[in-house]
Protein backbone atom coordinates (compact mmCIF):
# COMPACT_ATOMS: atom_id res chain seq x y z
CA UNK A 1 0.00 0.00 0.00
CA UNK A 2 1.46 3.30 -1.12
CA UNK A 3 2.27 5.58 1.77
CA UNK A 4 0.45 8.91 1.85
CA UNK A 5 1.61 11.63 4.19
CA UNK A 6 -0.91 13.95 5.75
CA UNK A 7 0.58 17.43 5.60
CA UNK A 8 -2.25 19.18 7.37
CA UNK A 9 -5.98 19.33 8.18
CA UNK A 10 -7.73 21.93 6.04
CA UNK A 11 -11.23 22.53 4.76
CA UNK A 12 -11.62 22.06 1.03
CA UNK A 13 -13.71 25.26 0.81
CA UNK A 14 -10.58 27.20 1.81
CA UNK A 15 -8.83 25.59 -1.15
CA UNK A 16 -11.59 27.07 -3.31
CA UNK A 17 -11.10 30.49 -1.73
CA UNK A 18 -7.36 30.50 -2.41
CA UNK A 19 -7.85 29.06 -5.88
CA UNK A 20 -10.43 31.73 -6.72
CA UNK A 21 -8.07 34.51 -5.66
CA UNK A 22 -5.26 33.07 -7.76
CA UNK A 23 -7.56 32.54 -10.76
CA UNK A 24 -8.68 36.14 -10.38
CA UNK A 25 -5.11 37.38 -10.34
CA UNK A 26 -4.23 35.30 -13.41
CA UNK A 27 -7.23 36.30 -15.51
CA UNK A 28 -8.96 39.72 -15.35
CA UNK A 29 -12.12 38.21 -16.83
CA UNK A 30 -12.68 36.04 -13.75
CA UNK A 31 -15.55 37.49 -11.73
CA UNK A 32 -17.39 36.14 -8.69
CA UNK A 33 -20.90 36.16 -7.27
CA UNK A 34 -22.24 35.15 -3.88
CA UNK A 35 -25.66 34.85 -2.24
CA UNK A 36 -24.97 36.22 1.26
CA UNK A 37 -22.35 33.59 2.18
CA UNK A 38 -18.99 35.23 1.46
CA UNK A 39 -17.40 34.07 4.70
CA UNK A 40 -18.68 30.52 4.47
CA UNK A 41 -17.44 30.23 0.88
CA UNK A 42 -14.07 31.76 1.81
CA UNK A 43 -14.49 34.35 -0.92
CA UNK A 44 -13.38 37.25 1.35
CA UNK A 45 -9.91 37.53 -0.15
CA UNK A 46 -11.27 37.78 -3.70
CA UNK A 47 -13.89 40.34 -2.65
CA UNK A 48 -11.24 42.44 -0.93
CA UNK A 49 -8.81 42.42 -3.85
CA UNK A 50 -11.31 42.69 -6.70
CA UNK A 51 -14.37 44.53 -5.36
CA UNK A 52 -15.43 45.73 -8.80
CA UNK A 53 -15.39 42.14 -10.06
CA UNK A 54 -17.59 40.81 -7.28
CA UNK A 55 -21.40 40.81 -7.24
CA UNK A 56 -23.39 40.22 -4.07
CA UNK A 57 -26.91 39.10 -4.93
CA UNK A 58 -28.21 38.58 -1.43
CA UNK A 59 -30.36 35.50 -0.76
CA UNK A 60 -31.47 35.16 -4.39
CA UNK A 61 -29.77 32.18 -5.95
CA UNK A 62 -31.95 31.96 -9.06
CA UNK A 63 -31.07 35.55 -9.90
CA UNK A 64 -27.41 34.79 -9.18
CA UNK A 65 -27.33 31.95 -11.72
CA UNK A 66 -29.06 34.06 -14.36
CA UNK A 67 -26.71 37.00 -13.82
CA UNK A 68 -23.74 34.63 -14.09
CA UNK A 69 -25.06 33.36 -17.43
CA UNK A 70 -25.46 36.92 -18.67
CA UNK A 71 -21.95 37.87 -17.56
CA UNK A 72 -20.48 35.19 -19.83
CA UNK A 73 -22.05 36.91 -22.82
CA UNK A 74 -19.70 39.81 -22.15
CA UNK A 75 -16.70 37.46 -22.01
CA UNK A 76 -16.52 37.15 -18.24
CA UNK A 77 -15.77 33.91 -16.38
CA UNK A 78 -18.18 33.92 -13.42
CA UNK A 79 -17.67 31.78 -10.30
CA UNK A 80 -20.85 31.53 -8.22
CA UNK A 81 -20.68 30.62 -4.54
CA UNK A 82 -23.25 29.24 -2.12
CA UNK A 83 -24.03 25.98 -0.33
CA UNK A 84 -24.34 22.87 -2.50
CA UNK A 85 -28.07 22.42 -1.87
CA UNK A 86 -28.77 26.04 -2.87
CA UNK A 87 -26.36 25.72 -5.80
CA UNK A 88 -28.24 22.85 -7.40
CA UNK A 89 -31.60 21.65 -6.14
CA UNK A 90 -32.89 25.12 -5.53
CA UNK A 91 -31.92 26.47 -8.95
CA UNK A 92 -31.98 23.37 -11.12
CA UNK A 93 -34.13 24.85 -13.89
CA UNK A 94 -32.09 28.05 -13.97
CA UNK A 95 -28.91 25.99 -14.41
CA UNK A 96 -30.61 23.69 -16.91
CA UNK A 97 -31.88 26.43 -19.23
CA UNK A 98 -29.65 29.47 -18.71
CA UNK A 99 -26.35 27.67 -18.11
CA UNK A 100 -26.14 24.03 -19.17
CA UNK A 101 -28.34 23.90 -22.26
CA UNK A 102 -27.19 27.36 -23.32
CA UNK A 103 -23.59 26.21 -22.76
CA UNK A 104 -22.58 29.27 -20.78
CA UNK A 105 -19.10 29.43 -19.21
CA UNK A 106 -20.33 29.57 -15.61
CA UNK A 107 -18.45 27.86 -12.75
CA UNK A 108 -20.96 26.84 -10.09
CA UNK A 109 -18.92 26.43 -6.92
CA UNK A 110 -20.70 24.65 -4.13
CA UNK A 111 -19.62 24.40 -0.51
CA UNK A 112 -20.92 22.48 2.51
CA UNK A 113 -21.76 19.49 0.32
CA UNK A 114 -22.78 16.13 1.69
CA UNK A 115 -23.16 14.56 5.12
CA UNK A 116 -19.86 16.03 6.32
CA UNK A 117 -21.74 19.28 6.75
CA UNK A 118 -22.85 17.81 10.04
CA UNK A 119 -24.77 19.79 12.61
CA UNK A 120 -26.85 21.93 10.21
CA UNK A 121 -28.86 18.80 9.50
CA UNK A 122 -30.56 17.15 6.56
CA UNK A 123 -32.04 20.20 4.87
CA UNK A 124 -28.49 21.33 4.13
CA UNK A 125 -26.80 17.94 3.65
CA UNK A 126 -27.28 17.42 -0.06
CA UNK A 127 -26.28 14.12 -1.66
CA UNK A 128 -28.35 14.42 -4.82
CA UNK A 129 -26.36 17.33 -6.24
CA UNK A 130 -23.85 15.18 -8.14
CA UNK A 131 -26.63 13.21 -9.80
CA UNK A 132 -28.54 16.37 -10.67
CA UNK A 133 -25.56 18.03 -12.32
CA UNK A 134 -24.30 14.89 -14.09
CA UNK A 135 -27.48 14.65 -16.12
CA UNK A 136 -27.20 18.14 -17.62
CA UNK A 137 -25.72 18.61 -21.09
CA UNK A 138 -22.34 20.38 -21.29
CA UNK A 139 -21.86 20.23 -17.51
CA UNK A 140 -18.53 19.07 -16.09
CA UNK A 141 -18.84 17.81 -12.51
CA UNK A 142 -15.85 17.89 -10.14
CA UNK A 143 -15.82 16.60 -6.54
CA UNK A 144 -12.39 17.21 -5.01
CA UNK A 145 -10.77 15.24 -2.20
CA UNK A 146 -8.55 17.67 -0.31
CA UNK A 147 -7.48 21.31 0.06
CA UNK A 148 -4.70 21.14 -2.52
CA UNK A 149 -6.79 19.42 -5.15
CA UNK A 150 -9.64 21.86 -4.63
CA UNK A 151 -7.34 24.83 -5.08
CA UNK A 152 -5.80 23.31 -8.22
CA UNK A 153 -9.23 22.45 -9.63
CA UNK A 154 -10.55 25.97 -9.04
CA UNK A 155 -7.63 27.37 -11.01
CA UNK A 156 -7.99 24.76 -13.76
CA UNK A 157 -11.70 25.32 -14.43
CA UNK A 158 -11.10 29.00 -15.21
CA UNK A 159 -9.30 27.82 -18.34
CA UNK A 160 -11.96 25.26 -19.27
CA UNK A 161 -14.54 26.30 -21.85
CA UNK A 162 -18.00 25.36 -20.64
CA UNK A 163 -20.13 25.14 -17.51
CA UNK A 164 -18.68 23.44 -14.43
CA UNK A 165 -20.08 22.23 -11.11
CA UNK A 166 -17.31 22.22 -8.50
CA UNK A 167 -18.24 20.63 -5.19
CA UNK A 168 -16.38 20.82 -1.86
CA UNK A 169 -17.04 20.77 1.87
CA UNK A 170 -17.12 22.49 5.21
CA UNK A 171 -15.02 20.41 7.63
CA UNK A 172 -11.24 20.19 7.96
CA UNK A 173 -10.00 17.04 6.28
CA UNK A 174 -6.53 15.54 5.67
CA UNK A 175 -4.31 17.21 3.09
CA UNK A 176 -2.45 14.55 1.12
CA UNK A 177 -2.39 15.51 -2.57
CA UNK A 178 0.90 17.27 -3.46
CA UNK A 179 0.60 21.05 -3.44
CA UNK A 180 2.06 21.44 -6.92
CA UNK A 181 -0.04 18.72 -8.54
CA UNK A 182 -1.96 20.23 -11.45
CA UNK A 183 -5.62 19.30 -11.71
CA UNK A 184 -6.57 17.70 -15.01
CA UNK A 185 -10.30 17.72 -15.66
CA UNK A 186 -11.67 14.23 -16.28
CA UNK A 187 -8.53 12.41 -15.17
CA UNK A 188 -8.91 9.91 -12.38
CA UNK A 189 -6.01 9.37 -9.96
CA UNK A 190 -4.65 5.86 -9.40
CA UNK A 191 -3.76 6.24 -5.72
CA UNK A 192 -2.69 2.66 -5.14
CA UNK A 193 -2.06 -0.31 -7.42
CA UNK A 194 -3.63 -3.53 -6.21
CA UNK A 195 -4.91 -6.86 -7.46
CA UNK A 196 -7.50 -8.13 -4.99
CA UNK A 197 -10.20 -5.45 -4.90
CA UNK A 198 -10.84 -2.02 -6.45
CA UNK A 199 -12.12 0.86 -4.39
CA UNK A 200 -13.49 3.90 -6.24
CA UNK A 201 -13.90 6.98 -4.06
CA UNK A 202 -14.72 10.63 -4.54
CA UNK A 203 -14.49 13.79 -2.45
CA UNK A 204 -13.88 13.51 1.27
CA UNK A 205 -14.21 9.73 1.07
CA UNK A 206 -10.97 9.39 -0.91
CA UNK A 207 -8.93 9.68 2.28
CA UNK A 208 -11.23 7.12 3.92
CA UNK A 209 -10.51 4.80 0.98
CA UNK A 210 -6.78 5.18 1.63
CA UNK A 211 -7.33 4.42 5.31
CA UNK A 212 -9.38 1.37 4.29
CA UNK A 213 -6.57 0.31 1.94
CA UNK A 214 -4.12 0.43 4.85
CA UNK A 215 -6.36 -1.73 7.02
CA UNK A 216 -6.84 -4.19 4.16
CA UNK A 217 -3.08 -4.33 3.52
CA UNK A 218 -2.56 -5.33 7.15
CA UNK A 219 -4.97 -8.18 6.53
CA UNK A 220 -3.08 -9.22 3.40
CA UNK A 221 -5.62 -7.80 0.95
CA UNK A 222 -4.22 -5.74 -1.92
CA UNK A 223 -6.62 -2.88 -2.72
CA UNK A 224 -6.50 -0.84 -5.90
CA UNK A 225 -7.68 2.71 -5.05
CA UNK A 226 -8.90 5.09 -7.74
CA UNK A 227 -10.58 8.49 -7.47
CA UNK A 228 -13.86 8.26 -9.33
CA UNK A 229 -14.87 11.03 -11.67
CA UNK A 230 -18.57 11.93 -11.80
CA UNK A 231 -19.07 11.32 -15.50
CA UNK A 232 -21.48 13.47 -17.44
CA UNK A 233 -24.26 11.20 -18.68
CA UNK A 234 -24.16 12.91 -22.08
CA UNK A 235 -20.58 11.87 -22.79
CA UNK A 236 -21.91 8.92 -24.75
CA UNK A 237 -24.31 11.02 -26.83
CA UNK A 238 -23.66 11.88 -30.47
CA UNK A 239 -23.72 15.63 -29.76
CA UNK B 1 -28.37 43.66 -27.10
CA UNK B 2 -31.79 42.05 -26.72
CA UNK B 3 -33.03 39.17 -24.58
CA UNK B 4 -36.37 37.48 -25.12
CA UNK B 5 -37.43 36.25 -21.70
CA UNK B 6 -40.91 35.02 -22.69
CA UNK B 7 -39.50 32.48 -25.11
CA UNK B 8 -42.93 31.33 -26.25
CA UNK B 9 -42.90 34.44 -28.49
CA UNK B 10 -40.36 32.53 -30.57
CA UNK B 11 -42.42 32.73 -33.77
CA UNK B 12 -42.33 36.53 -33.67
CA UNK B 13 -38.67 36.55 -32.64
CA UNK B 14 -37.60 34.23 -35.44
CA UNK B 15 -39.60 36.29 -37.97
CA UNK B 16 -37.89 39.48 -36.88
CA UNK B 17 -34.44 37.86 -36.92
CA UNK B 18 -34.98 36.38 -40.38
CA UNK B 19 -36.28 39.62 -41.84
CA UNK B 20 -33.37 41.48 -40.22
CA UNK B 21 -31.02 39.21 -42.15
CA UNK B 22 -29.82 36.82 -39.46
CA UNK B 23 -30.92 33.80 -41.50
CA UNK B 24 -32.96 32.98 -44.60
CA UNK B 25 -36.67 33.79 -44.41
CA UNK B 26 -37.38 30.43 -46.04
CA UNK B 27 -36.08 28.68 -42.92
CA UNK B 28 -39.12 29.99 -41.02
CA UNK B 29 -41.16 27.20 -42.62
CA UNK B 30 -39.20 24.66 -40.51
CA UNK B 31 -40.53 26.13 -37.24
CA UNK B 32 -41.22 23.42 -34.62
CA UNK B 33 -40.48 20.63 -37.11
CA UNK B 34 -38.06 17.74 -36.55
CA UNK B 35 -34.39 18.68 -37.15
CA UNK B 36 -35.24 22.37 -37.26
CA UNK B 37 -32.94 25.08 -35.90
CA UNK B 38 -36.13 26.92 -34.96
CA UNK B 39 -37.22 25.08 -31.83
CA UNK B 40 -40.59 25.87 -30.30
CA UNK B 41 -38.73 27.98 -27.75
CA UNK B 42 -35.41 29.66 -28.58
CA UNK B 43 -32.28 27.62 -27.93
CA UNK B 44 -28.59 28.18 -28.60
CA UNK B 45 -27.76 24.53 -29.22
CA UNK B 46 -28.56 24.60 -32.95
CA UNK B 47 -26.32 27.60 -33.59
CA UNK B 48 -29.18 29.74 -34.89
CA UNK B 49 -27.76 33.26 -35.41
CA UNK B 50 -29.20 35.90 -33.12
CA UNK B 51 -30.04 33.64 -30.16
CA UNK B 52 -27.76 34.25 -27.18
CA UNK B 53 -29.51 32.19 -24.53
CA UNK B 54 -32.26 29.61 -24.32
CA UNK B 55 -35.59 30.77 -22.96
CA UNK B 56 -39.01 29.28 -22.52
CA UNK B 57 -39.03 28.44 -18.85
CA UNK B 58 -40.18 31.81 -17.60
CA UNK B 59 -38.74 34.40 -15.28
CA UNK B 60 -35.07 33.96 -16.13
CA UNK B 61 -34.41 36.58 -18.81
CA UNK B 62 -34.20 39.68 -16.61
CA UNK B 63 -31.39 38.12 -14.56
CA UNK B 64 -29.51 37.27 -17.75
CA UNK B 65 -30.02 40.77 -19.12
CA UNK B 66 -28.63 42.22 -15.89
CA UNK B 67 -25.57 39.97 -16.13
CA UNK B 68 -24.94 41.13 -19.68
CA UNK B 69 -25.30 44.75 -18.56
CA UNK B 70 -22.80 44.22 -15.72
CA UNK B 71 -20.30 42.69 -18.15
CA UNK B 72 -20.68 45.62 -20.52
CA UNK B 73 -20.03 48.01 -17.65
CA UNK B 74 -16.83 46.16 -16.74
CA UNK B 75 -15.81 46.32 -20.39
CA UNK B 76 -16.44 50.09 -20.52
CA UNK B 77 -19.32 49.58 -22.96
CA UNK B 78 -22.27 51.91 -22.36
CA UNK B 79 -24.67 50.37 -24.87
CA UNK B 80 -28.19 49.53 -23.74
CA UNK B 81 -29.58 46.09 -22.96
CA UNK B 82 -33.22 45.45 -23.92
CA UNK B 83 -35.41 42.65 -22.66
CA UNK B 84 -38.98 41.54 -23.29
CA UNK B 85 -41.18 39.82 -20.72
CA UNK B 86 -44.71 38.52 -20.53
CA UNK B 87 -47.13 39.96 -17.98
CA UNK B 88 -48.14 36.49 -16.79
CA UNK B 89 -44.43 35.75 -16.67
CA UNK B 90 -44.07 38.36 -13.91
CA UNK B 91 -45.81 35.93 -11.59
CA UNK B 92 -42.47 34.07 -11.44
CA UNK B 93 -40.53 35.16 -8.35
CA UNK B 94 -37.12 35.31 -10.00
CA UNK B 95 -38.22 38.40 -11.92
CA UNK B 96 -38.53 40.25 -8.64
CA UNK B 97 -35.17 39.03 -7.37
CA UNK B 98 -33.73 40.54 -10.54
CA UNK B 99 -35.78 43.73 -10.21
CA UNK B 100 -34.58 44.27 -6.64
CA UNK B 101 -30.99 43.70 -7.68
CA UNK B 102 -31.10 46.07 -10.64
CA UNK B 103 -32.40 48.93 -8.55
CA UNK B 104 -30.22 48.25 -5.51
CA UNK B 105 -27.06 47.99 -7.61
CA UNK B 106 -28.06 50.85 -9.95
CA UNK B 107 -27.98 48.84 -13.15
CA UNK B 108 -29.09 51.75 -15.30
CA UNK B 109 -28.36 50.55 -18.83
CA UNK B 110 -31.38 48.24 -18.99
CA UNK B 111 -34.73 48.86 -20.67
CA UNK B 112 -37.10 45.99 -19.85
CA UNK B 113 -40.45 45.84 -21.66
CA UNK B 114 -43.53 44.00 -20.45
CA UNK B 115 -45.96 42.69 -23.04
CA UNK B 116 -48.94 43.91 -21.02
CA UNK B 117 -51.77 42.11 -22.83
CA UNK B 118 -53.62 41.04 -19.70
CA UNK B 119 -53.89 37.44 -20.80
CA UNK B 120 -52.33 34.16 -19.84
CA UNK B 121 -53.14 30.53 -20.65
CA UNK B 122 -55.86 29.91 -18.09
CA UNK B 123 -57.62 33.21 -18.74
CA UNK B 124 -57.26 36.93 -18.04
CA UNK B 125 -54.34 37.68 -15.76
CA UNK B 126 -56.71 39.53 -13.42
CA UNK B 127 -58.69 36.34 -12.87
CA UNK B 128 -55.82 33.82 -12.83
CA UNK B 129 -53.31 35.66 -10.63
CA UNK B 130 -53.76 39.41 -10.59
CA UNK B 131 -50.58 41.46 -10.74
CA UNK B 132 -52.39 44.30 -8.98
CA UNK B 133 -51.02 47.75 -9.69
CA UNK B 134 -48.07 46.75 -11.84
CA UNK B 135 -46.81 50.30 -12.31
CA UNK B 136 -46.76 50.84 -8.56
CA UNK B 137 -44.97 47.55 -8.03
CA UNK B 138 -42.12 48.41 -10.38
CA UNK B 139 -41.86 51.90 -8.89
CA UNK B 140 -41.78 50.42 -5.40
CA UNK B 141 -38.92 48.21 -6.55
CA UNK B 142 -37.02 51.32 -7.58
CA UNK B 143 -37.55 51.32 -11.35
CA UNK B 144 -38.55 54.16 -13.65
CA UNK B 145 -41.79 53.18 -15.38
CA UNK B 146 -42.97 54.27 -18.82
CA UNK B 147 -46.17 53.28 -20.58
CA UNK B 148 -46.58 52.59 -24.25
CA UNK B 149 -49.26 51.54 -26.74
CA UNK B 150 -47.74 48.40 -28.23
CA UNK B 151 -50.17 48.36 -31.13
CA UNK B 152 -49.10 51.79 -32.37
CA UNK B 153 -45.69 52.06 -34.00
CA UNK B 154 -45.51 55.83 -33.65
CA UNK B 155 -46.07 55.55 -29.90
CA UNK B 156 -43.50 52.78 -29.63
CA UNK B 157 -40.84 54.84 -31.36
CA UNK B 158 -41.61 57.89 -29.27
CA UNK B 159 -41.55 56.07 -25.92
CA UNK B 160 -38.47 54.00 -26.78
CA UNK B 161 -36.61 57.19 -27.68
CA UNK B 162 -37.61 58.70 -24.34
CA UNK B 163 -36.55 55.53 -22.52
CA UNK B 164 -33.11 55.60 -24.11
CA UNK B 165 -32.64 59.17 -22.93
CA UNK B 166 -33.48 58.08 -19.39
CA UNK B 167 -30.73 55.46 -19.17
CA UNK B 168 -27.53 56.16 -17.26
CA UNK B 169 -29.34 57.93 -14.44
CA UNK B 170 -28.84 55.27 -11.75
CA UNK B 171 -32.28 53.67 -12.16
CA UNK B 172 -33.31 50.79 -14.40
CA UNK B 173 -36.21 51.38 -16.76
CA UNK B 174 -39.30 49.30 -17.50
CA UNK B 175 -41.89 49.97 -20.18
CA UNK B 176 -45.40 48.65 -19.64
CA UNK B 177 -46.43 48.02 -23.22
CA UNK B 178 -50.21 47.75 -23.49
CA UNK B 179 -51.08 45.38 -26.29
CA UNK B 180 -54.17 43.59 -27.43
CA UNK B 181 -53.79 40.04 -28.66
CA UNK B 182 -54.88 39.58 -32.24
CA UNK B 183 -55.05 43.33 -32.77
CA UNK B 184 -56.32 44.22 -36.24
CA UNK B 185 -57.93 40.86 -37.00
CA UNK B 186 -61.63 40.97 -36.19
CA UNK B 187 -62.09 37.31 -35.27
CA UNK B 188 -58.95 37.22 -33.14
CA UNK B 189 -59.44 40.33 -31.05
CA UNK B 190 -61.35 40.29 -27.78
CA UNK B 191 -61.36 36.53 -27.33
CA UNK B 192 -59.14 34.12 -25.49
CA UNK B 193 -59.30 31.28 -28.00
CA UNK B 194 -56.30 32.32 -30.09
CA UNK B 195 -53.80 32.30 -27.25
CA UNK B 196 -51.60 29.41 -28.32
CA UNK B 197 -53.88 28.32 -31.12
CA UNK B 198 -52.59 28.46 -34.71
CA UNK B 199 -54.92 29.51 -37.56
CA UNK B 200 -55.41 27.10 -40.47
CA UNK B 201 -54.67 28.17 -44.07
CA UNK B 202 -58.13 29.66 -44.63
CA UNK B 203 -58.10 31.59 -41.37
CA UNK B 204 -54.55 32.79 -42.06
CA UNK B 205 -55.58 34.14 -45.45
CA UNK B 206 -58.58 35.94 -43.94
CA UNK B 207 -56.45 37.40 -41.14
CA UNK B 208 -53.69 38.67 -43.39
CA UNK B 209 -56.23 40.27 -45.68
CA UNK B 210 -57.40 42.45 -42.79
CA UNK B 211 -53.98 43.87 -41.96
CA UNK B 212 -52.67 46.93 -43.73
CA UNK B 213 -49.19 45.52 -43.93
CA UNK B 214 -48.78 41.87 -44.62
CA UNK B 215 -45.57 40.40 -45.81
CA UNK B 216 -46.98 37.33 -47.56
CA UNK B 217 -43.61 35.96 -48.57
CA UNK B 218 -44.02 32.36 -47.51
Amino acid sequence: MKKYTVTGQKDTRSGFGEGLLEAGRKNPNVVALCADLIGSLKMDAFVKEFPERFFQTGIAEANMIGIAAGLTIGGKIPFTGTFANFSTGRVYDQIRQSVAYSNKNVKICASHAGLTLGEDGATHQILEDIGLMKGLPNMTVINTCDFNQTKAATIAIADHEGPVYLRFGRPKVPVFIPEDQKFIIGKALLLNEGKDVTIFATGHLVWKAIEAGEILAEKGIDAEIITSIPLNLWMFSPY
Amino acid sequence: MFFLSNGHLSAVWYSVLARSGYFDVKELATFRKLNTRLQGHPATAEGLPGIRIASGSLGQGLSVAIGAALAKKLNGDKSIIYSLHGDGELEEGQNWEAAMFAAAKKVDTIIATVDYNGKQIDGPVDEVMSLGNLKAKWEAFGWLVLEMNGNNIADILSVMTKAKEMTGKEKPIVILMKTEMGFGVDFMMGTHKWHGNAPNDEQTEKALAQLEETLGDY
